[in-house]
């Protein structure tokens, strides 16, 4: 999970936040660490470069990126059936 | 109240047609534009449908007078802006202060997307012909040189909102007796850069698009361009012809709530509306009919529904987006409309809502589902809002 | 309209009311880049990690400039930009191209939008007002002013938040380069008008004005007039133009105390302000501004900066002191590529 907060900072361009500054279980969204919408849709484009993976609804986001565990989780249940 | 600038002339070019009575037979007829890809070169063809003018460059060029090689935006803006001219059927436009205000917000980004090909492997490369119309006032000057307008030139760039504050700009140049008679309205091509900006935002619908529809999904992108002649008054009464419509009363407003999404109250919207139901000193139950901005995104038609629901509480006018015949035509959206709009108010005319099937949740209003006539359209109300936040209304009104 | 305060970015140490004039900043080569304040003590981290360059010149810049007018809620926004968002356009382009139109992200494309600057600022200051945005060459800061001056006049503002900005990214600066548009060989810019030739050096800035409908105690100038004209024939119209102007404001050339034109040291485009010089701006002292700032489309946001700047001051710096007279009127006259030409009234409160 450290490896994904670290492309997170990166890809959202969050500027002077580390990534032990993250929680694992923290809301990414809202009052957590502030991302929006267009947040959500950058880190479709991260899964989909990093990762492979790839979220056609955006309806899905939310509940995907919740925080960083649920997006760990997410990236874990997509690639074993693949596996 | 103040003095009103008055409609004399109307040129339109979309996917619907290539002439103002082209478009018109279609909105008659509930022909839709969109359609697959057929001319965008891109690798999302068979992805997404679009709106687009069912003409090729080569067609295009020779439709328009340009040479070939120009920007297709440049291409469709000489087109409609010529019909819209040539409709006033003023005598001579050599005595008269004389503006082009035209908005657009790719420029000749089609041909950038070329240049940039060759360009990206060595800085060197690349056709320079190609890029050096790449501005957005570019465009309008190439269009302005074959109008022979030099009085004054102007373009205007807020997003989805564009051609709209380009005609209440126009407006005010006359009102402010800088200028005598304005073209304005606004022009875009479609452009690979468009097409993929507007997927990353994951809102292109992949069918036709349904606005206002519980079920939409988003939007189809469209291209085209859309020109209203403005008029003073004094010309409007030299004029031998019949004017469309008066034209007064506008407002412009901002969201200011994010940089891309609307805010769910409709705050701008709203605020756009009121405000040019303000300035005409109308009441909400005045309004025959809103042309919509509609695009069909989950986001911009609950926010533009909630504040129509708020204003108009009670008593709804007729309503209906045209973006499902045209698709979003982006900075020439508002142009288009205008024209649709003016014609409305004219002819009284309610142009349906295609694909219109099922009500919005919350809302006590339903679009229109079939073309009309209306013997009493007085006014009509058209919606352009835009990334940015940028939201304006315009009122046209009968003489 | 008063300009109630004004904000500039630009090559020279001229934000914060720096005392520019003591440290003149010199640059040899093709061109000029901005000198940039440090952004996080001006807009809110959260906000400025999407913003590119041009957005953070232009936000700063804004920002700055309501905060000194002592002005929160503008009753309007209005900016001109010919180029945009240069530096987000390329990065979505470039990925376009590059990456077969897969995966691509959504910021440059959302931040690559003309009005981006404009609609940030009204996002910063939750401005529900009228916002607008010209795009328009060399003339897209002169249509602000005069949209601005239109709204003072109808009474639908009293106070307005006008911008200029344009910048320089590496690809443009390249593609302007192969168009002929700057030096093939080093030049210093002060060097630049003293040696004119083929091209000039290239500029960006980004400046904004609060332009206020009633005058205040400090005021730095007042904006009477605007005009640009487009594509002139020869230079008999542009001679009857600078006339037809002055004329509707009440002014005669003769009562100009200093003229600011555009000259950027390319013989070509130079050769419309000499002929002027030797007969209409003879009686009158004339500076130029480029040598400051480098050409780029809306440089005369900088020129009208410098001209309330000077005004302000209560006299001309870059006039010999024989010249020396107390500002009251200031035309400037600029000219961008011959396309749009534009003139610019101030006078003193």
């Amino acid at each position: 999970m450290a490896d994904l907060k670290e492309q997170i900072i990166e890809q959202l361009n969050l500027q002077d936040v580390k990534p032990e500054d993250i929680g694992d279980d923290q809301p990414l969204f809202g009052d957590g660490l502030g991302l929006d919408s267009i947040d959500a849709l950058e880190l479709i484009v991260l899964l989909q470069q990093k990762y492979k993976v790839k979220l056609s609804n955006a309806e899905d986001g939310p509940k995907i990126f919740r925080s960083v565990r649920t997006i760990a989780e997410f990236i874990e249940s997509t690639r074993i059936p693949n596996a | 109240m103040e003095q009103p600038v008055f409609i004399a002339g109307l040129g339109v070019i979309s996917a619907i047609g290539n002439t103002v009575a082209q478009n018109l037979l279609s909105l008659e007829q509930e022909k839709t534009g969109i359609a697959p890809i057929q001319y965008l070169d891109t690798d999302h063809r068979d992805e997404f449908p679009v709106g687009e003018v069912k003409l090729s460059n080569a067609e295009l060029a020779e439709l328009s007078g340009f040479k070939h090689g120009i920007s297709r935006t440049a291409m469709l803006s000489l087109i409609a802006a010529k019909e819209a001219l040539a409709d006033t059927e003023l005598a001579n436009l050599a005595g008269l202060r004389t503006g082009f205000v035209s908005a657009n917000t790719v420029g000749g980004m089609d041909k950038t997307e070329d240049f940039f090909r060759d360009f990206l492997d060595d800085n060197t490369k690349g056709r320079l012909r190609n890029v050096i119309n790449h501005e957005c006032g570019a465009i309008t000057n190439l269009v302005a040189d074959q109008l022979g307008i030099r009085h004054y030139v102007s373009t205007i760039s807020t997003a989805c909102s564009s051609s709209a504050n380009a005609i209440i700009y126009g407006a005010r140049l006359i009102k402010n007796n800088i200028l005598d008679v304005v073209i304005a309205g606004g022009t875009d091509a479609l452009t690979r850069f468009t097409l993929n900006g507007f997927n990353t935002l994951m809102i292109l619908d992949k069918q036709p698009c349904q606005p206002f529809d519980a079920n939409r999904r988003g939007l189809n992108l469209g291209e085209g361009a859309g020109y209203v002649v403005l008029v003073s008054a004094r010309i409007a009464s030299s004029l031998k012809k019949e004017i469309y419509c008066t034209f007064g009363s506008y407002h412009n407003a901002n969201d200011a709530y994010h940089q891309t999404a609307s805010s769910p109250e409709g705050t701008g919207s709203l605020l756009a509306m009121e405000g040019a139901l303000k300035k005409s000193g109308l009441q909400p139950a005045d309004i025959s009919y809103i042309n919509l901005h509609g695009t069909g995104t989950q986001n911009n038609d609950s926010s533009e529904g909630t504040a129509i629901s708020k204003l108009f509480a009670g008593h709804s006018p007729k309503m209906s987006s045209t973006k499902a015949f045209t698709g979003h035509t982006l900075g020439a959206s508002g142009g288009i409309e205008a024209v649709f709009s003016a014609l409305a108010v004219r002819r009284g005319l309610i142009y349906p809502n295609l694909r219109f099937e099922t009500q919005m949740d919350g809302f006590p209003f339903t679009p229109e589902t079939h073309f009309s006539t209306q013997p009493d359209v007085k006014h009509v109300l058209s919606n352009s809002f835009g990334f940015g936040g940028n939201c304006s209304s315009l009122i046209f009104s009968k003489l | 309209m008063y300009i109630r305060a004004a904000s500039n970015i630009s090559p020279q140490n001229t934000f914060g009311n720096q005392r520019f004039l003591s440290e003149l900043a010199g640059y040899t080569g093709d061109g000029l880049t901005c000198i940039e304040p440090d952004y996080k003590a001006l807009i809110d981290p959260k906000i400025i990690r999407r913003m590119s360059r041009i957005i953070k010149m232009g936000v700063a810049a804004g920002m700055d400039c309501l905060q000194q007018a002592g002005v929160n809620a503008p009753d309007a926004i209005i900016t001109g930009t010919a180029y945009g968002c240069l530096e987000d356009t390329n990065t979505f382009l470039t990925k376009m191209v590059q990456q077969n139109e897969e995966a691509l992200s959504p910021t440059a494309f959302i931040q690559s939008t003309h009005n981006t600057i404009s609609a940030q600022i009204a996002l910063l200051l939750q401005c529900h007002q009228y916002n607008n945005t010209f795009v328009n060459g060399g003339a897209s800061f002169e249509n602000a002013l005069l949209d601005a001056m239109m709204l003072l006049y109808e009474g639908e503002a009293a106070n307005v938040l006008v911008g200029g900005i344009d910048e320089i990214t590496t690809n443009s600066h390249a593609i302007l380069k192969r168009m002929g548009l700057y030096r093939r060989e080093q030049v210093s810019n002060f060097d630049l008008l003293n040696t004119p030739g083929k091209g000039t050096m290239a500029g960006e800035g980004s400046a904004f004005f609060m332009l206020s409908r009633e005058a205040s105690d400090n005021d730095w100038a007042k904006i009477d007039g605007v005009s640009s004209f487009y594509k002139p024939r020869n230079t008999a119209e542009i001679k009857q133009q600078i006339s037809i102007f002055l004329q509707s404001q009440n002014a005669n050339i003769h009562e100009i105390d200093l003229v600011i034109t555009g000259n950027n040291g390319d013989l070509k485009n130079d050769a419309v302000y000499e002929q002027l010089l030797k007969y209409d701006f003879a009686n009158a002292p004339v500076i130029n501004y480029k040598a400051l700032c480098g050409e780029y489309p809306t440089s005369s946001a900088f020129a009208t900066w410098l001209a309330a700047h000077e005004i302000k001051a209560g006299g001309c710096s870059f006039v010999p002191e024989s010249d020396q007279t107390s500002l009251k009127k200031v035309l400037i006259y600029n000219h961008y590529q011959n396309i749009h030409h534009s003139l610019i009234l101030l006078s003193a409160c």
